[in-house]
């Protein structure tokens, strides 16, 4: 049989991944937007299986609006990613470094 | 072992591959599409867990508008080239090392004998009339009802943020001015002149 722990390793393991190609990406902005959602989809993972093994439908609710949610993120990141490829030329990370952070 | 168990671990295995894929991937347009992947596995993880709504609503948002957006912008802006000259920096072992401590200390906290089938027991699945949208939909307009309206209100806001970051002015557009229209006097647009009619011993 499937166990919830099965589930919650599994989000966990994507979750590091999206969590470890954050930093080791040194491409471009569009793929460190890409593992954001990576992880978000493990997130996700997680509620639905604690919906599903509780009985409870209110984490579907939220991995609902968390879908809600990534989507205004993605068209508002993808303006910003647009905005400086206008301004910059590039959006490598090495050449967006303007606000040194 | 069960068919459900081979499901679940075909469905696991290509969400992980596709996911390491995606990261390890130097060109941005293939970790897209291996992101696809890893989105299609997920949502048929989902539909094991008997989550149909949402696995067929991250198919249809994230896959068919999401990462479609994704593609357009990764080709409009051309930047092939320069993301396949890219290299990882130093973070490479760092990055690879916090992650597998991670990984094993949350193995450790959720693994089986706290979240177990001892702990959690397995629930029975629904029979063929369930209905997975329509717990969804009573929950969500009744219970959650107003948290439904803050959230079409955040899409509006996230539309008009993003036109409004994109949207260049062309000082070429025909607009209309409100405060000008209103402001206008009738002496700003028609001027009465006095003429005094030429000579009439001409025509006689």
């Amino acid at each position: 049989m499937i166990t919830l722990s099965d589930y919650l390793i599994l989000s966990a393991i994507v979750f590091c991944i999206g969590l470890a190609g954050i930093f080791i990406n040194r491409t471009n902005i569009i793929t460190l937007l890409m593992c954001v959602e990576l992880m978000l989809a493990a997130v996700n993972t997680n509620f639905i299986a604690f919906s599903y093994f509780l009985g409870d439908a209110t984490g579907q609710i939220f991995v609902f609006f968390v879908l809600t949610v990534a989507a205004a993120e993605v068209a508002i990141g993808l303006g910003i990613v647009t905005l400086v490829y206008r301004n910059k030329g590039s959006i490598n990370i090495d050449v967006t470094n303007s606000l040194r952070g | 072992m069960e068919f459900e168990q081979i499901l679940f671990y075909v469905f696991s295995f290509w969400l992980i591959a596709s996911s390491l894929a995606m990261v390890f991937s130097r060109n941005t347009a293939f970790s897209a599409l291996f992101l696809i992947l890893s989105f299609f596995s997920a949502a048929s993880l989902w539909l094991l867990l008997e989550a149909e709504f949402l696995a067929i609503t991250l198919i249809l948002v994230y896959v068919g508008a999401v990462m479609v957006l994704f593609l357009f912008v990764i080709k409009m802006l051309d930047i092939e080239n320069s993301t396949l000259r890219a290299k990882f920096t130093g973070y490479l072992p760092v990055g690879i090392g916090v992650a597998i401590v991670v990984i094993a200390e949350m193995s450790l906290v959720l693994g089986s004998s706290q979240f177990g089938l001892g702990k959690v027991a397995n629930p029975i699945r629904h029979s063929s009339d369930y209905s997975n949208i329509t717990e969804l939909a009573m929950e969500l307009y009744t219970t959650y009802v107003y948290q439904f309206e803050l959230a079409a209100v955040l899409l509006l806001i996230a539309i008009i943020a993003a036109i409004t970051l994109i949207h260049r002015i062309d000082p070429r557009t025909k607009k209309q001015s409100i405060a000008e229209q209103v402001n206008t006097k009738a002496s700003d647009r028609v001027r009465l002149v006095s003429i005094s009619s030429p000579n009439k011993e001409d025509k006689k």
